[in-house]
């Protein structure tokens, strides 16, 4: 719901001309940015300054200059740390999963969110409150609730599995759970009403004479849709896809629950560099700062292409 | 015939769209079910019982998850409050107050704690909060929560004050009204179905949180999130699930009522 109107935020322009409130745009505009600014800019700053300093054996840093966590990321030296820079492959590794899986995620959600909004939008008055409200209600039910749900279901001893084996489906137990596809599974469900919200807007406001106006030209149904509806809703379509993207590649509930320990992503490898007194905090604070860079690369790209768009 | 001009069905997208909706439901209907099983076995269905309710709230663990959702409650409410205040002033200047310097960088800074990635804000928090040396507990919680429920109580309320055109404003000014005047009596009561939706998707966002709050709670603080993760890690055990329930039905019940109320407005506008 929210993203929609960021979508109108964004574009529209403040209503009055003159400003009623005049004059008082400062006092009104100092909370939010004292508050943002000192507990979230400088906060994401000094994660910068730390990511250049030296790890601290119990959990902390040392104040002293140091590369030490971006050449662990890139680089492996070998274990004394003597032998000639060979590429690390392993971080690079769990960076690439993770961008791979939160694809395939966002890939799934698209492949049944588009039907899905299709559908809803297609729909009239009642049944159209009916879908969208079925659709959001578990947006707002809290997302750890909802994986350990879906934990208890693929388990290999839980009620998927038993019922599949009693209709005779099945041999012997799917193992879905500490898998790829958990997680994946996982990811579709926490973000797809972030996928279907905004492709909904989109179809909805598509003018359906046009349609109309194809089959008259003889196109097919499915032509129609691949070289007029999709085309129309195209925006809707990339923005959903973000919305999925970005929060999967940081996730960290899926993976762990779902996914298992060995099954690392990004979000993984961040919170186990904080955790207790084994952790690495220049390490994690680098590994922060290449997932923000990425995904600020990304969401720039989408701008650009917007505002590109729209010209 | 009639299939040939229906151009707004497509063969195979309702069946898609059921399938969202099982994929979407099952689970929780399913841990819903299971919550009710009498059985301390948590694979194999017994027969109906409140046991496991009565086990979360005078069981062994009732005292921890009593905490937690104190903790849980009084900052959602906190975080909330203070994050509605502040969008509310914010949305004002943004919309109301003309031009002014730094206008065009508010927007991406309102809109900053959505676009960073939730670990990472988890991170700098928390590497914040240690360097300036502020011990972790309730207040790196609430301030935290505070920080990343901006923007969510900013949307609906920028939303609804677009929709109100500045004019009543300016008629009450020209009839003397002070702007404090106009602000209360005019803007105020017709802002207050966005103001109360910002409110209400800020406090379940707060409560929501795992993410976040995990990274700054420090040692003994728990809020409910938390201590279900903690008690889930272990495996998931019925009172887990009589738990989960009862958080699912509450926020079915919030939802219910957002909705109603938002459409008992629409009804009022279009009289």
């Amino acid at each position: 719901m929210a993203e929609q109107e960021t979508q109108e935020q964004s574009s529209g322009e403040p209503s009055g001309e003159r400003g009623i409130y005049e004059g008082l745009a400062y006092y009104l505009m100092a909370p939010a940015w004292v508050t943002l600014f000192v507990f979230l800019v400088v906060p994401l700053g000094i994660m910068l300054v730390y990511s250049f300093l030296t790890k601290e054996f119990r959990g902390g840093v040392i104040w002293e200059f140091s590369l030490a966590a971006y050449d662990q990321f890139f680089f492996d030296r070998g274990l004394f740390g003597d032998e000639p820079a060979r590429i690390e492959w392993t971080y690079i590794g769990i960076f690439w999963r993770s961008l791979w899986q939160a694809g395939l995620a966002t890939l799934l959600c698209l492949l049944l969110g588009f039907p899905t909004a299709f559908v809803i939008a297609t729909r009239s008055g009642r049944w159209k409150f009916v879908w969208l409200f079925l659709i959001t209600i578990p947006y707002w039910v809290n997302l750890l609730i909802r994986t350990i749900s879906m934990k208890f279901l693929i388990r290999d001893n839980g009620p998927l599995n038993e019922w599949l084996l009693a209709i005779g489906v099945l041999d012997k137990p799917l193992h879905l759970i500490n898998t790829d596809f958990a997680i994946q599974l996982g990811l579709f469900y926490s973000y797809l009403p972030f996928m279907v919200l905004p492709i909904y807007a989109s179809i909805e406001r598509y003018n359906f004479a046009l349609s109309e106006a194809a089959a008259d030209l003889y196109a097919s149904r499915w032509y129609t849709l691949r070289r007029v509806i999709f085309p129309l809703v195209k925006p809707g379509v990339v923005a959903g896809c973000i919305l999925v993207f970005v929060p999967s590649l940081g996730a960290f509930l899926a993976p762990d629950l779902l996914g298992g320990a060995k099954k690392f992503m990004i979000g993984s490898l961040i919170e186990e560099q904080f955790k207790g007194n084994i952790g690495n905090w220049p390490f994690g604070a680098a590994a922060s700062m290449l997932l923000l860079s990425l995904v600020l690369v990304m969401l720039t790209c989408y701008a650009l292409s917007q505002s590109r768009a729209r010209r | 015939m009639s299939r040939r001009t229906n151009f707004r069905h497509f063969p195979g997208f309702m069946a898609l769209g059921l399938l969202c909706m099982f994929l979407l439901y099952a689970p929780l209907i399913i841990v819903m079910v299971y919550s009710f099983n009498d059985s301390i076995s948590v694979t194999r269905f017994d027969s109906v019982s409140l046991r496991w309710y009565r086990d979360v709230f005078f069981g062994l663990e009732a005292g921890k998850f009593r905490q937690a959702t104190f903790n849980s409650l009084t900052i959602a409410i906190g975080a909330a409050t203070v994050s509605t205040v502040i969008a509310t002033c914010a949305s004002i200047a943004m919309l109301r107050a003309g031009r002014f310097r730094g206008k065009l960088l508010s927007f991406p800074l309102l809109s900053l704690p959505l676009m960073v990635p939730e670990i990472v804000t988890a991170v700098a928090t928390l590497i914040f909060f240690s360097a300036i040396g502020f011990a972790a507990g309730h207040a790196t919680i609430l301030v935290a929560h505070i920080v990343f429920c901006i923007p969510f109580a900013y949307l609906p309320i920028a939303a609804r004050m677009q929709s109100i055109e500045s004019v009543y404003e300016q008629a009450a000014q020209d009839l003397y009204a002070s702007r404090w005047d106009s602000f209360r009596l005019i803007l105020l009561p017709l802002l207050m179905p966005g103001i109360i939706s910002g409110f209400l998707l800020a406090f379940i966002i707060s409560l929501d949180d795992f993410i976040i709050t995990n990274f700054v709670k420090g040692a003994g603080v728990e809020t409910l999130p938390t201590a279900i993760f903690g008690a889930a890690k272990q495996g998931i055990k019925p009172n887990i699930m009589a738990i989960s329930t009862l958080l699912l039905l509450t926020s079915i019940v919030f939802v219910s009522l957002s909705y109603m109320f938002g459409r008992v407005e629409s009804n009022n506008k279009r009289e």
